[in-house]
């Protein structure tokens, strides 16, 4: 195993764990949070972190199929932000 | 051989960048003290740490494997809806009042178009309906 390999190793696990404390960081901040539109906020960071453990986890593995499911949970997470803004601006989804 | 080592360290840097930008935003969603300015961290700073990781699976996949730009997508994807989103958080906070609001602007005549001279005081209503007195 040559330095590179190693050196590519303990950045993905320093990967990981960042990304672990980020979600777990948006969690907090989706638990404190004082309005409405910090929870949307928080929700959005944890999809958005999620497709990067996604993403991760395809490295780790060496598998290529964790880039469709990161692709649906990007934009599930988009139209979800979108709706739950909605609603708190209209009242309603769809009008 | 030697360009896969250099692929190697080129995986490895984009992940270091993208873990270091991915906290710095999550740090700042939890740490800053107002919902407008917690909005600025994790939409911009996190989506560029999560672009990161991005560009680092693809490197992987051009390394280890045949190689794909299949991320791409989803980096592009990513970069097109965050400020979308982030516009409308925006709007939830102004419509929650979550933010302080700028005060109103002063009611005075330094606009040219209401400092109106007094003989041209009974010009003014008609410049609601200009089609019918022109024509």
């Amino acid at each position: 195993m040559s330095f590179a390999t190693q050196l590519m190793d303990t950045a993905l696990i320093i990967a990981f764990v960042v990304a672990v404390l980020a979600q777990i960081m948006s969690m907090i901040r989706l638990v404190l949070g004082p309005s409405t539109g910090d929870r949307i906020l928080a929700l959005d960071t944890m999809v958005v972190n999620a497709i990067g453990l996604i993403v991760l986890l395809g490295i780790a593995q060496g598998v290529r199929i964790y880039f469709e499911v990161s692709l649906i949970i990007a934009m599930l997470g988009f139209v979800s932000t979108v709706a739950y803004a909605r609603f708190v601006l209209r009242g309603d989804i769809i009008e | 051989m030697t360009g896969e080592i250099i692929l190697t360290y080129a995986i490895a840097i984009s992940l270091l960048v993208g873990s270091i930008f991915a906290l710095v935003g999550a740090i700042g969603l939890l740490k800053f003290n107002d919902s407008m300015t917690r909005l600025h961290a994790p939409t911009k700073v996190g989506t560029v740490g999560i672009g990161a990781f991005l560009l680092a699976s693809m490197l992987y996949s051009f390394t280890y494997g045949e190689g794909s730009m299949h991320e791409l997508l989803i980096m592009a994807f990513l970069f097109v809806t965050a400020p979308i989103s982030a516009n409308f958080m925006a709007k939830v906070n102004i419509h929650r009042r979550a933010c302080d609001t700028p005060p109103e602007p002063p009611r005075d005549d330094t606009w040219s178009t209401l400092n109106v001279p007094e003989e041209d005081k009974h010009m003014e209503g008609d410049s609601a309906k200009p089609s019918s007195t022109a024509g």
